[in-house]
């Protein structure tokens, strides 16, 4: 069961409209080559779930700039202008999110759960229009899942079947991104064939991933 | 003044550092706080985007474009560190498990409430997980400048939206140090240079004044 495929291949399955989330952290290690593919086949009205909107000409900052995105779902947008600008001039829609609520939202998402519980933002606007819950005497508020119709990782080496393994900081929203989307393709820095990655060495185990493109194509 | 003022703070907000202690400091100031760490205090750096032992930030050319902080800037890591993914640094996080966080603030009120993440309709930069540390972290110390252009930053009731409501156990500014207790702001430190009535002419909230208060 080999999941590789060519990075064209791929991306024709990732349709305009679509809601996509995109691994990395500032950019570090989003799935670039996918990203530059789908400017370029002009995928354009995105809902794009993702940490931040990272930096102009990096990761999902270029998809920003080209307005391939109508509305993101991120934590932080800071690092890069013109995803205020956008948003300013009413040409984006832009939801953002604590970072470890959007994290769980996207694991319950992946996980079968209903949503979850969490203290943070009680006090803030993150409560509007969100029912609140006391357990044992401490507030909660009530957040649901957050699944989307394509993930986009990177991934630093993975083998044929679809395990991955990450480098470093790079694992960010990448795990609980590939459980939580009805097709997962992996941008991979190094493919290697079954056995190559030890199983220990596995942090996304094969079955939450669909397809695999290499980065240099 | 202000490199000064805010190495000042850093290293003020330093002494308030543990042995054993996992701490996660914010972007900018706070961050200055890793170049305080006593001698021989064993302290663990946090970064909410996967690392517990953080290092020194690279200088030019040690870069490993795999390791980055949450202000994405490249850094070491400590022996014995460890990385991890999003949903289990904020488990960590919200857990408990972080037993100080140092943050920035744009406003402080005298219920420990702290504004931090946005200025509407000029600096919306989202809130990232400062809300997840506020929640979560056993202490929170805020670190920042006294006044934002002349205006007090520590305020009756802050005017911006919450980024936590309540959070707050500690301010550390150039002037003073305030603790926040269920009676309200307590002076509890002037700092060098400054006194009690430029505290008083540059703080909008009350604060309560003790005997024996250190200079």
């Amino acid at each position: 069961m080999n999941k590789v495929i060519g990075i064209n291949e791929a991306v024709k399955m990732i349709k305009s409209g679509c809601t996509i989330m995109i691994s990395g952290f500032m950019a570090v290690k989003s799935p670039e080559a996918l990203i530059d593919l789908m400017i370029k086949n002009n995928i354009k009205n995105l809902t794009v779930i993702a940490n931040d909107s990272a930096v102009p000409g990096k990761g999902i900052g270029k998809l920003i700039t080209h307005r391939c995105v109508k509305k993101l779902i991120a934590s932080h947008i800071g690092l890069n202008p013109e995803t205020g600008r956008q948003m300013n001039a009413g040409e984006l829609e832009v939801e953002l999110i604590p970072q470890g609520t959007l994290a769980e939202r996207i694991r319950c998402g992946g996980a079968g759960l209903g949503g979850f519980l969490t203290p943070t933002g009680i006090g803030t606007s993150v409560e509007e229009g969100k029912q609140k819950l006391t357990v044992n005497g401490a507030e909660y508020l009530l957040e649901f899942p957050l699944r989307a119709d394509v993930a986009i990782i990177k991934g630093s080496v993975v083998d044929t079947l679809g395990n991955v393994f990450y480098k470093g900081t790079t694992q960010n929203f990448s795990l609980v991104m590939a459980m939580a989307a009805d097709l997962v393709i992996v941008e991979a820095e190094e493919i290697v064939q079954p056995g190559e990655l030890k199983a220990e060495y596995v942090m996304t185990p094969g079955i939450f991933v669909d397809y695999i493109v290499g980065a240099e194509m | 003044m202000g490199f000064n003022a805010k190495e000042m703070i850093a290293r003020r907000v330093a002494e308030e550092l543990q042995d054993g202690y996992v701490v996660n400091l914010g972007i900018g100031l706070p961050s200055m706080v890793a170049n305080y760490i006593p001698e021989g205090m064993s302290v663990t750096l946090q970064s909410e985007n996967g690392i517990l032992g953080m290092g020194a930030l690279c200088a030019e050319g040690e870069e490993d474009e795999n390791i980055i902080n949450a202000g994405n800037q490249f850094v070491h890591i400590q022996k014995g560190a460890s990385f991890f993914d999003s949903a289990t640094s904020f488990a960590m996080i919200r857990g408990g498990h972080i037993h100080l966080t140092v943050l920035g603030a744009l406003q402080v009120d005298e219920q420990g409430n702290i504004a931090s993440h946005i200025i509407p309709g000029s600096m919306v930069p989202g809130m990232g997980g400062a809300m997840d540390l506020l929640a979560g972290a056993n202490r929170v110390i805020v670190a920042m400048l006294h006044t934002a252009k002349g205006e007090p930053k520590i305020v009756k009731k802050c005017t911006l939206p919450l980024t936590a409501r309540g959070k707050v156990d500690l301010i550390v500014t150039e002037k003073a140090v305030i603790a926040v207790t269920p009676e309200g702001l307590v002076l509890k430190e002037i700092m060098p240079g400054s006194s009690v009535e430029d505290i008083l002419q540059h703080t909008e909230a009350d604060l309560i004044i003790r005997d024996g208060l250190a200079e």
